[in-house]
């Protein structure tokens, strides 16, 4: 009877594989690893105040530095978009030089791509999620990753200056492009430019560092048992964007350093003979456009550099809250790689109206359009993890959601945009303001609130206020549509950007005059919310609710670790063993609907987990 | 010893089958089969990489148009050249003592290499210098501030593998450290100087042929 059922049970595991059938075994068989072959990494213990609150060498606590530094940065850029709300809609205030507005338009652009969004994605979530998901104790090099952060502080100090020296910031734009940027007239092109190009070297240096780190732990440092294809898909995010980012950033450190020498010593590399003012400039035979090639070299891949890492967090996000295993894991690595890879590929497309061959054109417009074929792929697995799942609408969840609604209508301007055709008349209008806020500053940006709800208790051991969360959230998801959806309208009506003030011009409709003063206001508002997250953010962390140990139920290892939060090291006396990927949700026969990373097979025994 | 797969081969797993489960709860956590020091280093040199290939491609943008003068090359530079080429060399011998564990031999070839690289340095001041006293400043044509940026640049690098020289040296003169661990920053620095010397022959050679 008994050999009957075994064999049932053999025959049976060839469709499905099944625990169960090691039932004759002992659970210390089952539980068996081969004994650790890596050494424990060597931890770096602070002992005095300043190595443990200021110059701390321990990846959680430079993650959180990394993201207050970048959030205090980004809200510099969120006051100079008021105020320059504030100029376009009300022009008759003049509350704005004309200089002022571009040098506040180049600062925004600048803040918010490089020193917010990157900095806290890679610098902010990269240190804080990479160790603990790969099951590390630390960075591979701790002391590089202090130095990566404290580089990082310096260029925000060196950006910050250009507002006190003479002349200002640079008001060049924030692709910087010469000549304009360096020749008199443009707003800061002295002191201003070359600021900016020293705190962009500066972010370059410290980065590399910093991706140094990100690189080498989760390659080689990561615990028994997690192989790459075990890891969440946020280290897989926050991985490739960071390989992006060490092929990537050499561009604009290279086109920067050119730039400097051609305004501090007058070399001609991108500077043509330029007669300014009625007077002819030192300066021959340069190429302006090879400063844009570099730039947009490092310019298009940089979205994916923000991009990927908000596609990884979120595919965890929705996953976990809504209790069900990612769609298509295999394909979601897959479609992040292949992402990366064609992100080097389609950069002259924010050039089609720089004056090039138009089979040049007709090439980037191509590779434009099949980079929407793994994104796509993305948008439906997360849609399939969706269906039939046990959605809980947690906050976490509601930015998700908000975020695939976001990222999908910038994408689709985003075809439009990607053919030559379609972008010649709209390239200089409102329309192209709205898609790329949409695909590259909303939807990022709702990722990184969802990540800061749903990992807000690993840091501070309490929960975020829901109530304040719901009102930030609908607030700031509907303020956002109300500010960009009628920019569209307005670019296909004409109305050009860039312009400081418009008044009542021929390409300015009455709708599109009282557009503006609508958009302004809702700027405003959405603006405003974001004091209401912080104050949450400060005041859950005193006096919030205490959160439970593992308070979302999810698999990845920084929920598994001793203590919540986290102390140094990470994981206490020993490393955990990982036995099963990150997305067991909802396993046939388990007890719970979920099966952490670390929990043993023999803990589980019967549950099975169907063949693909 | 786990059988490496590679990373881009490992994309094709699938973690959720027991077969795969079985062979992954073995995995020793490591993607490639060198230490993490390694992998650093060669990060470093592909992102040096990225960047003088950009700076290479600029350059063979540039040249195209009509104000381009090409520069002479002073003879100075054909000693420059030969002097990073005994310095590789001498690394190469080096990394060969501490295989041996021969502490002499390390020292002087530690030494060598020191004084060879700052040799290096200070012979690529002087061209700069027989340059300029002849007129060929870094703004008065595109050939010369390229020139003078890469000599910048890849000095820069050396500069920035001396630190690590000097501490490697430091570490032996002091006696303070583990065998192995000195003989990984030997091999380490001497993949880096290799690496500084194909850079510099590319460099040179774009230079001399344009």
């Amino acid at each position: 009877m008994r050999d009957d059922n075994e064999y049932k049970i053999e025959a049976k595991s060839d469709t499905v594989s099944d625990v169960g059938t090691f039932e004759s075994v002992t659970t210390t068989d089952i539980d068996y690893l081969p004994p650790k072959e890596i050494p424990d990494q060597d931890l770096y213990h602070s002992h005095s105040w300043w190595t443990t609150y200021v110059f701390s060498q321990d990846a959680k606590y430079i993650g959180i530095q990394y993201a207050f530094t970048a959030i205090g940065t980004g809200l510099l850029g969120l006051i100079l978009s008021w105020l320059m709300r504030m100029q376009i809609a009300f022009p008759g205030l003049g509350l704005l030089e004309p200089a002022a507005y571009y040098q506040f338009l180049t600062m925004h652009g600048m803040i918010m791509v490089v020193y917010l969004l990157t900095a806290l994605f890679l610098g902010g979530f990269g240190n804080l999620l990479i160790p603990l998901m790969c099951g590390s104790r630390d960075m591979a090099f701790p002391y590089v990753n202090m130095l990566s952060y404290w580089m990082f502080v310096l260029a925000v100090i060196v950006l910050l200056a250009s507002f006190f020296v003479p002349g200002g910031p640079t008001g060049a734009g924030w692709t910087l492009y010469p000549p304009q940027a360096i020749t008199a007239g443009t707003a800061g092109s002295n002191a201003g430019i070359t600021l900016m190009l020293i705190s962009l070297v500066l972010f370059v240096v410290g980065f590399t560092m910093g991706g140094l780190n990100y690189i080498v732990t989760t390659l080689q440092y990561r615990t028994q048992g997690m192989t790459l294809m075990r890891l969440p898909l946020s280290v897989w995010g926050i991985f490739t964007a960071t390989v992006l980012a060490m092929f990537a950033f050499p561009a604009l450190l290279v086109g920067g350093i050119m730039m400097t020498l051609d305004n501090v010593l007058g070399t001609s590399f991108f500077m043509p003979t330029v007669i300014s003012m009625g007077e002819k400039l030192g300066t021959v035979g340069g190429s302006p456009i090879l400063f844009q090639h570099l730039f947009w070299f490092f310019g298009h891949p940089e979205v994916y550099i923000v991009a990927l890492p908000a596609f990884g967090i979120v595919s965890d996000l929705i996953s976990i809250h809504s209790r069900k295993t990612i769609f298509g894991y295999r394909m979601m690595v897959w479609a992040i790689v292949g992402i990366g890879a064609l992100s080097f590929f389609v950069w002259a497309h924010h050039m089609y109206v720089s004056g090039m061959n138009p089979w040049f054109g007709f090439f980037f417009a191509t590779t434009t359009l099949i980079i929407a074929i793994p994104t796509a792929i993305k948008v439906y697995n997360w849609i399939l993890t969706l269906w039939k799942g046990n959605i809980q609408l947690t906050l976490p969840m509601l930015f998700s959601l908000a975020f695939i609604v976001t990222f999908l209508n910038g994408g689709l301007t985003g075809i439009f945009l990607g053919n030559v055709t379609v972008d010649v008349p709209l390239s200089d209008t409102y329309f192209v303001v709205a898609h790329f806020h949409m695909v590259m500053g909303i939807a990022p940006i709702l990722v990184i609130f969802g990540a800061i709800y749903h990992w807000f208790p690993l840091i501070t051991g309490r929960m975020l206020d829901e109530g304040m969360g719901k009102v930030h959230f609908w607030i700031t998801f509907i303020g956002s549509y109300a500010i960009y959806f009628p920019m569209h309208y307005q670019g296909f009506v004409g109305v050009p950007r860039r312009y400081f003030e418009i008044y009542d011009s021929p390409y300015m409709s009455v709708s599109g005059l009282s557009l503006n003063a609508f958009i302004t206001v809702a700027a405003l508002i959405v603006g405003a919310t974001q004091l209401l997250f912080l104050y949450n953010l400060i005041f859950s962390a005193r006096a919030g609710k205490k959160a439970e140990k593992n308070p979302w139920k999810a698999n990845s290892l920084e929920w598994q670790t001793p203590e919540m939060p986290p102390e140094h090291g990470n994981f206490g006396k020993e490393l955990p063993k990982v036995y099963r990927w990150a997305y067991d949700f909802g396993v046939p026969g388990a007890k719970e609907d979920y099966i952490p990373q670390t929990t043993p097979p023999s803990a589980v025994m019967g549950s099975k987990v169907e063949k693909s | 010893m786990i059988e490496k797969k590679g990373i881009f081969k490992s994309i094709f797993e699938k973690p959720w089958e027991q077969s795969q489960i079985l062979k992954d709860n073995n995995h020793d956590g490591k993607a490639l089969p060198i230490s993490g020091s390694k992998l650093a280093v060669r990060y470093i040199m592909t992102v040096s990489t990225v960047i003088f290939s950009l700076f290479v491609i600029s350059y063979s943008d540039r040249m195209l148009v009509h104000d381009w003068k090409s520069m002479p090359e002073p003879w100075l530079l054909w000693i420059n050249t030969a002097i990073l080429v005994l310095n590789s060399y001498f690394f190469h011998k080096t990394k060969i003592a501490a295989d041996n564990i021969n502490y002499e031999k390390i020292k002087k070839g530690l030494f060598i290499v020191g004084f060879l690289a700052y040799s290096f340095l200070i012979g690529q001041l002087i061209v700069w210098y027989l340059l300029m006293s002849n007129d060929y400043y870094a703004a008065s044509n595109p050939a010369n501030s390229f020139f003078y940026l890469f000599t910048t640049l890849h000095g820069l690098h050396l500069l920035g593998g001396l630190i690590f020289w000097g501490r490697t040296t430091s570490k032996l003169l002091k006696g303070n450290y583990k065998f192995a661990n000195l003989q990984n920053s030997i091999e380490l620095c001497a993949i880096y100087w290799h690496f500084l010397l194909i850079v510099w022959l590319v460099l040179f050679g774009l230079m001399l042929f344009t």
